[in-house]
């Protein structure tokens, strides 16, 4: 898919919401695009190497020793704990059908942050979301 | 005069059909017939070869194939070092490109890397129907697939495309239909002392910008993204050092310019060009005006009626998206052999892809899908060795050490031992990764190297127990590549206790 096509499908994601359309193709620029076919891993449980995935097409479930217990789909993002903590993934992601996805290899998730006040801002809500809903849940 | 020998493979319905007699097509077949597997072999060419017999446009190869390395030509050491020889169980016929280069470099010229390949094709015998070109696809009521082809229509069950990955592909750009593709590149005293733009940051638009070097007065070479280099990449992700002149010509403010930014638009205006280009970081928009543009934008999969059978492709190459066994995985029955192979992503760690867009790469996914065809379809039993526990961790040490299917293809292709009660401990062979980690079988453990980026490689350890997740072992690295010292031994020897305490216990059947 072109840049722009990719840039303008990923304008109605959360994580990007604050950016011009010139801020877009630069991530789109920056990310690799990864596709995979039903029931295939794309991040693996307990194995270093991992990265920060923005689902664009499809879904995807978050399988913990076998069992499924949440699905991701468009505008999702996943592995940015992974990559936040420098440790393996907590959890399989498995391909539910095709999905397609953007992709930024851990070891450059930090720089591409820092350079991206906005969008390191939009993730913090995010993991400000999951762990209220946590919370939520505990107590 | 003797009379000449009648085409092989006539029309008609084969077990197996392979399309396509580039490197991948001639290694895929050669593992074949190895095996007895009865198949066809169809190709639009003349001869043997593949693109190698028209590119690289500067007639040089960017694999190297290193003469002189301690090891034996014909031994499975040397294949480490030698990128371009396609693999062969006959000692005649391994090793071969070191005997044809003159020489001059280590990198092949391409007329090398050609001849290189017909006398592979020679000594194995490998026989191909040339000149008879694929067309149309189809299945029929009973399943089989139907390939209208020049010589007309050929029937079978499986069929493996080996079509590379070699058609030009142009990126929707106004204007951009009219300038000529890498491929079309004139004779390089035309660009004399002209202003050149050169779309595309990859090594074949840094390929042409080297060989313009002495010939253009000015060279512009843009994308939207920086360009990488593999020496940062620590891959063959990003543009060779072969290549990087022009980097270094421009960093110094010679007369080369790097922009990163998206080309809007080429307009012909008289005889000079006007290109539009805009940085998408900076919002900064540029109108650059030179005497020729050229589109080194990559190359697509020429898979023609294939995406109306069902077969899903992606990205710009149009790849099709593949099983780690290379299946197509929409279309059963359908496999792929030689670059397209890049569409099998396999586990991607760290970010960095397989090397199966090259030779060296996938030259191994060929002998794996050719066992992998012959054990699922053919009823063919290969043979495993079985193994002594004291065997397995020295063993894993010197395939770490010198397997070249693991040098080549790091987390994509790993050696394999099953572990087990009944069957004793069994060398597998060389298997993709991700079949290990992500399938059911038996305990076992693989052994795979791995880059992550920026260190140098190390050997990785994977452990499959029943009921346990596969749970993989980092080992130590080493500044000369040694991986048989004692720390990977004991690594080694720790990760696989809870398998080999009970195998070391038991007498060697």
């Amino acid at each position: 898919m072109a840049v722009g096509e990719l840039a303008d499908t990923i304008a109605g994601f959360a994580l990007f919401a604050d950016l011009t359309t010139p801020q877009r193709e630069n991530v789109v620029d920056v990310f690799t695009e990864q596709w995979f076919a039903d029931e295939e891993k794309v991040l693996r449980q307990g194995f270093s190497g991992s990265g920060l995935y923005i689902v664009i097409d499809g879904a995807a479930a978050i399988r913990i020793d076998g069992v499924d217990r949440a699905t991701l789909r468009a505008g999702d993002y996943f592995g940015e704990i992974s990559c936040l903590l420098g440790e393996a993934p907590t959890a399989d992601i498995v391909a539910i059908g095709a999905l397609r996805c953007l992709v930024l290899p851990s070891t450059q998730v930090e720089s591409f942050l820092k350079a991206s006040p906005n969008i390191m801002f939009r993730l913090l809500q995010g993991e400000a979301r999951k762990v209220r809903t946590t919370t939520k849940w505990l107590s | 005069m003797a009379e000449l020998e009648p085409k092989p493979f006539p029309p008609g319905r084969y077990p197996l059909i392979v399309v396509g007699s580039g490197p991948g097509g001639l290694q895929l077949t050669y593992c074949l017939t190895r095996l007895g597997v009865d198949h066809a072999v169809l190709s639009q060419d003349d001869a043997p070869g593949g693109m190698f017999r028209r590119w690289p446009v500067f007639q040089r190869m960017l694999s190297w194939t290193k003469p002189y390395t301690g090891f034996d030509r014909s031994s499975r050491e040397y294949e480490r070092y030698d990128w371009n020889s396609l693999l062969a169980e006959e000692e005649s016929c391994r090793g071969v490109m070191p005997g044809v280069m003159d020489g001059t470099s280590y990198f092949p010229s391409r007329p090398e890397m050609e001849r290189g390949l017909v006398l592979f094709a020679e000594r194995t015998g490998v026989r191909v129907r040339y000149g008879c070109r694929w067309e149309t696809t189809r299945k029929d009521a009973g399943g089989d697939l139907v390939l209208g082809t020049s010589d007309g229509e050929y029937r079978a069950p499986i069929v493996v495309f080996a079509v590379g990955v070699a058609q030009p592909f142009r990126p929707p750009i106004p204007g951009l239909a009219d300038v000529p593709h890498y491929g079309e590149l004139r004779s390089v005293e035309t660009y004399a002392d002209r202003r050149v733009f050169i779309i595309g940051k990859q090594n074949s638009g840094f390929e042409i910008a080297s060989g313009l070097l002495p010939w253009a007065r000015q060279i512009i070479l843009a994308s939207p993204s920086p360009a990488k280099l593999s020496v940062n990449t620590h891959s063959l992700v990003g543009v060779r050092a072969r290549y990087v002149q022009p980097y270094e010509d421009s960093v110094l403010a010679g007369g080369v310019i790097i922009l990163d930014a998206s080309i809007e638009e080429v307009k012909l205006a008289g005889t000079v060009y006007q290109v539009s280009t805009r940085n998408a970081r900076e919002n900064l928009s540029l109108v650059v005006e030179v005497d020729d543009v050229i589109a080194a934008t990559g190359f697509t999969a020429p898979l023609r009626d294939l995406p109306e059978l069902g077969v899903r492709i992606v990205g710009q190459s149009r790849l099709p998206v593949q099983t780690p066994f290379w299946e197509s995985a929409s279309v059963p029955g359908i496999y792929f052999a030689g670059t397209i192979n890049q569409g099998s992503q396999g586990m991607m760690k760290h970010g960095i892809p397989s090397n199966s867009g090259a030779v060296q790469g996938y030259r191994y996914n060929a002998r794996v899908l050719a066992r992998h065809l012959a054990e699922a379809h053919f009823g063919v039993k290969t043979a495993r060795r079985p193994m002594a526990a004291d065997e397995v961790i020295p063993f894993m040490c010197a395939e770490a050490r010198y397997g070249p299917e693991l040098w080549h293809q790091r987390s994509y292709l790993a050696h394999v031992i099953s572990i087990d009660a009944d069957r004793g401990i069994v060398d597998e062979g060389i298997s993709p990764l991700a079949t290990f980690v992500d399938l059911e079988g038996p305990d076992g453990a693989a052994i795979a190297l791995e880059s992550n980026g920026h260190d140098d490689l190390y050997p990785i350890v994977y452990v499959r127990r029943h009921g346990a997740a596969v749970k993989e072992h980092l080992l130590p690295g080493h500044p000369l590549l040694d991986f048989e010292r004692d720390e990977h031994r004991s690594a080694i020897a720790a990760a696989l206790e809870p398998l080999l305490s009970p195998s070391l216990s038991r007498p060697r059947s």
